[in-house]
This record gives C-alpha cells, structure tokens and sequence, in this order.
C-alpha cells in the first residue's frame, strides 16, 4: 500500500514516533476509544511503531457493535413485515442477530434498503406514503444530528408513516463505565475527534480530573494517532491528567451548537444496554415526549423477543479492551467476515474486523507488540 | 459509516422544506449534503461530513490530505454509501477490493 510505506518512512511519523520512544519510561495504556481509530492503528501499523512499554486497547466505539441484539431482533422482526420499507446504514445489513440477519430478511423477500444517509430515508416514506418507512437509527454522536434532522423534518411535515428504530450511545457514560470498571487497565484515553466535532469537549474535564486519565482528543488519520498517543505519553510521564485537544482543525471546545441544540430537542438520556458490555447508566439517547410518536418500538409491536448470543463469541471483552481479537479461538476459524459470529467481525469499525483484514496470520511473523 | 470524509462546497440551496442544502464534491464524487448545522458555510469552503450532513468546517489543506489518504486506502465509494452492500455477493467485506488472506486451516 502505497500510503502506508510512505506514511510510515515519512519524517513526520519518524519523528513523532521517536519522541514518543523517548518519552517513556514505564509501562502505560492507552485506549483509543473509536473503531475507525482502531482501523486506523491496525492498518497503518502504529502499534508496531510504539515502544513496548505502550500498550493501545481498542474501545466499545463501534456504534454497529454495540447495538443491542434484543434491538437487531426487533428490527428484523419489523423488518420482515409487509408493507414496511426498512432502511438502514449498509454496517447493519450483516449483523448477525439471534438467528438471521437483515440481508437474510431482504433475501427473504424483505424490503431492506441500504441508504446513506437518513434523509434518503424520509424521501421513501414522501415517495410512498402507503408504505411504513422504518429507519434503523444507530451511533454515536457524529451521527445522532443526521437522525434528529429526519425526525425533526419529518414531524414538522406531518409524516405518519415515518418511524426510527433508536438505538444512540454516547462517549462519555461509556468512559466512565469503562474507568470504574473493577478490572480496569486503561490509563488513558484518546477521545473520538468527530465525536467531539459535534459535542465538543467540555464535559470531559470532570472525567479527567475525577479518575485522574489523561483525555486527549484525536483525530484517525496516522499522524493524528501519533499526535494524540504522544501527548497523553507526555501527560502521563508527567504526572498530568488533563483534557487536550491534538485534533484542533475540525474540534472546538464547546463542539457544533445548532446540532447540539437540535439534539437537545428530539432526544433524552436512558440507559441503555450495550451489546457485550451490559446496561450504562445514562449512556443512550431516546425520543423526547414530542417525538415519541416516531418510536418504531412503540409503533410496531413484534411480540416477546428471544435473544441466543453464539456462545463463543467473546466480543463482550474485546469492546472492554479486555481481549484482543486473535486471541479469541473462533477468530479467522469459524469467524470471518463472511461467516461472522459477532458484530465486531463485521462491521467496517469493528476491532475483530481490522484485525483479520490486517493482521491476518496472528503468530506468524510480524504479529506486533500487541499480541 | 461514521468516518467522515472531507469535501468542498460547490453549491448551497435551500430545499422546499427550508432546510439549507448543498452540493458538496468528494474527490469528483458530488453528494446533496445538508447544511443545517453550519449555517455560516459557503461555498468553496471544505467541510467535514457525516451520513449526509456538514458537521464541522475544515481547511483546504487539511481536507486534501485527508481525501488523499481516503482515496488511496480506497475507502472513499465505501464511506459515500456508493457501494451497496446488498448488490455485492458474497457482501459482507467492508474494505472494497480486498483479498481474503489464505486459509491457515
Ligand atoms: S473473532 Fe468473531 S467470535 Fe471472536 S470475538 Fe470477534 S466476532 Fe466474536
């Protein structure tokens, strides 16, 4: 890959990664907490540019991952019915739910429909207004404006057969459920830039002073890693745990206010229940009262749901940073992309998927300093 | 699908429901995107986007390097929902052009 060599021999990469072996002295671990993060270390092999003593776990940001298998039966189910147009991100189409997936379901006759954007969404349900438009809407905060436009749009036209499927996570509850976790490793943390694009970073301070982690917001491109690693290594070398913005061309501190308002408007924190991972107190948006009729939960009723998780999936702690995705045994072996057990083998930011794509032939040579 | 990719701002628009629209050029890819959320945007300016929507502004230079590492890695059809993955057959990779490694079984 022309990039990589170039990234990679670049003086830019050369030096970042130079003063970050000279930084440290003892044994730290960060935790990068977006999968397109992940995908990027991974691929463009910066853990292998770090010194030993770094560690990087991989975080629960991959929105695909994480949602709930309980949801993902329930958008099968919806979407399995006639008359309903299911739209969803093309990341979703293969994620193995209890007994099928939403490909299976489009195979099966299933109106499933890959859209880009939510907005595709809402001009089917304008263009068949027959038809029951169903829209999954997952994510984080990057994508949680984009979901709240349809549905403020929608609403604002009267759209009655217009309805999400709401299942958004939110960055800062999971970072407070990771520190206080009894097995706790990570010191560190790389915050996700575009998060941060939308919501900006001033709720992380208190996080950083309470649990005394380094919180260094970061962008995915390689010398964007580099940048973030090298500063959390600096504050943490130092005795430091502040909060520092190393992706300053596209995050400001208090973040996109028009989106933040909007968000203000459709949805309120719940707990929500992260595949793998389990329920985090306040960590999930849901719709406010004056949306609720939206609720594709609420408005389709698919009955009491049964939920089989593959018992030997273990992607559960490979979105803790708990387990690295070689080491699970059904990695590359009855797992692979096309034949996933877990969402985290499927998704283009899952930590299992990076790793097959990229570090194929764990044990072999070159298996890097993370295994 | 919440990478973001950078683009330009070519055209600006509203929509018939009064929501600020625009045409935004991804390395010649050109995509409706909305433009709600930054309302002091114009055209010729780069922008991050999301699933559709600007959500932050970003400078020339930065966003031509960042492109150039999208279209080299060839991530760019992917990110831009060009590539369906229910058209693909088998569709489950999500890195267009990829080989899968040998079996080690
Ligand atoms: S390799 Fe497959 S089975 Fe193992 S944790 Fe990852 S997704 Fe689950």
């Amino acid at each position: 890959m022309k990039y990589l060599t170039e990234f990679r021999d670049g003086p830019a990469a050369r030096s970042l990664a130079a003063d970050i072996r000279r930084s440290v002295t003892r044994p730290w671990v960060l935790m990068e907490v977006c999968g397109g993060q992940t995908h990027s270390i991974i691929r463009n092999g910066i853990d292998q540019l770090l010194p030993p003593e770094l560690e990087l776990v991989h975080g629960p940001g991959c929105p695909v991952c994480v949602t709930p298998l309980e949801l993902i039966d329930k958008a099968l189910a919806i979407a399995a019915r006639p008359g309903v147009i299911f739209c969803s991100f093309g990341d979703m189409v293969r994620v193995p739910g209890s007994e099928k997936d939403l490909f299976r379901v489009k195979s099966e006759g299933g109106d499933v429909r890959i859209v880009y954007s939510p907005l595709d969404a809402l001009r089917l349900a304008r263009q068949f207004p027959d038809r029951e438009v169903v829209f999954f809407g997952i994510g984080f905060e990057t994508t949680a404006p984009a979901n709240a436009m349809a549905l403020h749009l929608a609403r604002r036209e009267g759209l009655r057969n217009f309805s999400m499927l709401v299942s958004h996570v939110l960055v800062p509850p999971a970072l407070e459920a990771i520190l206080s976790s009894p097995t706790r490793r990570v010191q560190g943390f790389l915050a996700a830039g575009h998060v941060c694009s939308v919501m900006g970073y001033w709720q992380y301070p208190p996080i950083a002073r309470q649990w005394s982690v380094p919180i260094v917001v970061t962008g995915f491109e390689p010398l964007d890693l580099l940048e973030g690693i090298r500063r959390a290594v600096r504050q943490l070398e130092a005795g430091r745990a502040e909060v520092e913005n190393a992706y300053p061309r596209a995050v400001t501190e208090e973040g996109n206010r028009p989106a933040q308002a909007l968000l203000a408007e459709v949805f309120e924190a719940t707990d929500r229940a992260w595949r793998g991972i389990g329920v985090i107190p306040k960590s999930g948006w849901r719709l406010t009262e004056a949306y609720r009729p939206f609720d594709a939960e609420a408005r389709f009723d698919v009955g009491a749901i049964r939920t089989v998780e593959p018992a030997r999936c273990r992607a559960g702690e490979v979105l803790q940073g708990t387990l690295k995705p070689h080491q699970c045994e059904a990695f590359g072996k009855e797992c692979t992309p096309r034949t996933p057990l877990g969402a985290t083998m499927v998704s283009s930011e899952g930590a299992c998927a990076a790793y097959y794509h990229y570090r194929p032939l764990p044990g072999a040579a070159g298996g890097g300093t993370d295994g | 699908m919440c990478l973001g990719v950078p683009g330009k701002v070519i055209e600006i628009y509203g929509e018939s429901d009064g929501v600020r629209m625009g045409k935004v050029d991804f390395d010649g890819i050109r995509k409706d995107v909305c433009l709600a959320y930054l309302p002091d945007l114009a055209v010729g300016d780069y922008t991050i986007v999301h699933v559709g929507f600007a959500i932050t502004k970003l400078d020339e230079a930065s966003a031509l390097e960042s492109l150039r590492m999208f279209r080299e890695l060839g991530l760019l059809d992917e990110e831009l929902g060009q590539v369906d993955p229910a058209e693909q057959s088998p569709p489950a990779c999500p890195i267009p052009g990829w080989q899968a490694p040998p079996s080690t079984a």
